[in-house]
């Protein structure tokens, strides 16, 4: 009856929202008065769950997991589902998490809440509370099934130590087949995604071209951030398309967004907002991200980013 | 290749987001309802198909009949014939089950949604229908090519992409990146007018349960006014973002 949790890794390192859902669902089972039970892939050290209160880790040593396939991951989280009988199974809002999630309820008849950003508004019945309308509304969505299946919005619970002594278990699932073969995966492993970054620098047109984007990416390293820009200037060629958040690009759930001559269109807005605090730079004080954000600065970028900068190295160094 | 595009019938974007009824229902009055921006991109992917490789393209919606001017619109776009599933879409399961019906009794290959709507978000029926079909599926899908049973496809994973190839029958969750944004189409006047000659056939639904309901919503907080800082005196900003929002 535990609560499961997935807990992403990758290349045996857990990612931050595998301690983030880890942290959830030790909430539902404080909640429910039940136990939670992770299940992890080929972890380095399955035992650091413990830290966000996880009581027990099935541990997955396969070579056949270490490429992410959606169908495969289901089932097999399928499997440790009806081994620990568990009626709430918790996940992420990752790319793959999104992915796996509905195979996965298909496969347990479980009903799927995604975008999730509290703890259970109540367990009987079962209610959540998620984002909806892209940001601009909250539904509170009752799952009827016997089994429920949570994916918890990025960033949304934080993280919250539990020092719990996690009991590893080696689990050693059958992995099926699957009708999807990975050809090459293109990523850049240096770089903080966005995703992932609790920070994130984005600009807009209001740089005038590609080769002002230096000083963006010293911002973005000084804080440890992402990059990332508006739909115009994906569209123009400027950045890749990978960078591109808003509406029909990536969804931004950072602690900080800074936005540097973005002007804020609403599907700009709309796929940013679930960011907790906004900070704009624009030289338009009209432009509709003031309306949007915490903190503004009137100001030409190619001014107020380069001093932004040296003030944060000053800060950083007395920290 | 038989292809079905599945088509949300959602808000506008700059629509203003109300509720009715105790806040248990979405007010739909004064809004503009479009094509869902995903499967956009989907349908107009699969009007290349249509056009380089003979594919026939079939839009369907999960819907009451006020959803039928956004499939008229598709068909205006160049799909050859639309299906409406007579039946409200309330919960994500539902949808998959009733649209995984239209696929079993239409015999269809691809089919394309996109990966989320951007009323709901659930961003759960394309994966459910594929999980109840048994057939592939990619998500968050930005390429797709196929040659008679084989695709090739990326799809975007956080921080890269990664190519795969697969067989049909295929399900994939469409975005931007199927085709660019200067690829989309705008219904031509003949177009509008073949639209209004093509099927649209209205099918009663299955009888399933749906596994979640909707409670109530909720909107977010009003938010405060911009704190701002002049640009010369930006140790605020720094203290601001260290000391108020503990943020760095």
């Amino acid at each position: 009856m535990s609560v499961l949790v997935y807990t992403e890794s990758e290349q045996g390192k857990f990612k931050k929202i595998a301690f983030e859902v880890s942290s959830y669902a030790k909430a539902v089972a404080d909640a429910m008065g039940t136990s939670v039970t992770a299940i992890s892939f080929n972890a380095d050290d399955p035992s650091a769950l413990g830290t966000y209160g996880v009581n027990k880790v099935l541990n997955v040593k396969n070579d056949a997991l270490k490429t992410f396939n959606a169908s495969v991951y289901a089932d097999v989280i399928k499997e440790a589902a009806q081994q620990e009988d568990s009626k709430v199974i918790v996940m992420s809002s990752s790319a793959n998490d999104k992915y796996l999630a509905p195979l996965l309820a298909v496969d347990l008849n479980a009903g799927y809440a995604s975008n999730v950003v509290e703890t259970p508004v109540s367990t009987a019945p079962f209610q959540v509370k998620r984002n909806a309308f892209t940001n601009k509304a909250f539904e509170i969505l009752e799952l009827k099934t016997d089994v429920k299946l949570i994916g918890v919005s990025n960033n949304s619970f934080g993280l919250h130590e539990n020092n719990t002594d996690a009991k590893v278990e080696d689990f050693s699932p059958e992995i099926p087949e699957s009708g999807i073969k990975v050809e090459s995966v293109d990523k850049a492993t240096d770089k903080v995604t966005i995703a992932d970054a609790d920070i994130v620098v984005s600009a807009g047109r209001g740089l005038k071209g590609p080769e002002n984007w230096g000083m963006i990416e010293e911002l973005a390293d000084v804080l440890g951030a992402a990059t990332a820009c508006s739909k115009p200037v994906s569209d123009l060629g400027w950045r890749p398309h990978s960078e591109h958040v808003g509406q029909t690009g990536k969804p931004v759930a950072a602690n900080l967004y800074i936005a540097v001559g973005i002007s804020g269109a609403i599907q700009h807005l709309a796929g940013i907002n679930a960011s907790k605090y906004k900070v704009v730079i624009n030289n338009d004080p009209e432009a509709p991200f003031f309306k949007a954000a915490d903190y503004g600065v009137v100001g030409d970028a190619f001014e107020v980013v380069p001093q932004l900068i040296e003030k944060l190295k000053a800060f950083k160094a007395q920290q | 290749m038989k292809i079905l595009v599945c088509i949300s019938h959602v808000p506008d974007t700059t629509s203003k987001i109300n509720f009715t009824e105790n806040d248990t229902k979405f007010d739909t009055n004064g809004v503009q309802f479009v094509i869902n921006p995903n499967d956009e991109f989907g349908l107009t992917r699969a009007m290349w198909f249509q056009e380089k490789q003979g594919a026939s393209v079939t839009v369907v919606n999960v819907g009451g009949p006020e959803t039928e001017p956004t499939l008229r619109k598709a068909l205006a776009i160049g799909a050859d014939d639309a299906i409406r599933v007579n039946t409200p879409a309330t919960d994500g399961f539902s949808v998959a089950k009733q649209l995984a019906k239209v696929v079993e009794d239409g015999g269809y290959d691809l089919i394309i949604c996109g990966r989320e709507s951007i009323d709901y978000n659930g961003g759960m029926v394309p994966g459910m229908l594929a999980g109840l079909l048994k057939a592939n599926f990619i998500n968050k899908c930005i390429s797709l090519d196929v040659d008679g049973t084989t695709a090739k496809a990326v799809r975007e994973i956080d921080g890269g992409k990664e190519t795969v190839t697969t067989s049909l029958p295929l399900v994939i969750g469409g975005q931007k990146g199927l085709v660019e944004e200067s690829d989309l189409k705008i219904p031509n006047m003949r177009g509008i007018m073949m639209a209004r000659k093509k099927p649209l056939n209205v099918v009663e639904p299955v009888a399933t349960d749906a596994e979640t309901s909707s409670v109530k919503f909720e909107k977010p907080a009003p938010k405060g006014d911009v704190k701002l800082v002049s640009p010369d005196n930006l140790d605020e900003l720094v203290n601001l973002l260290h000391n108020e929002a503990k943020v760095i």
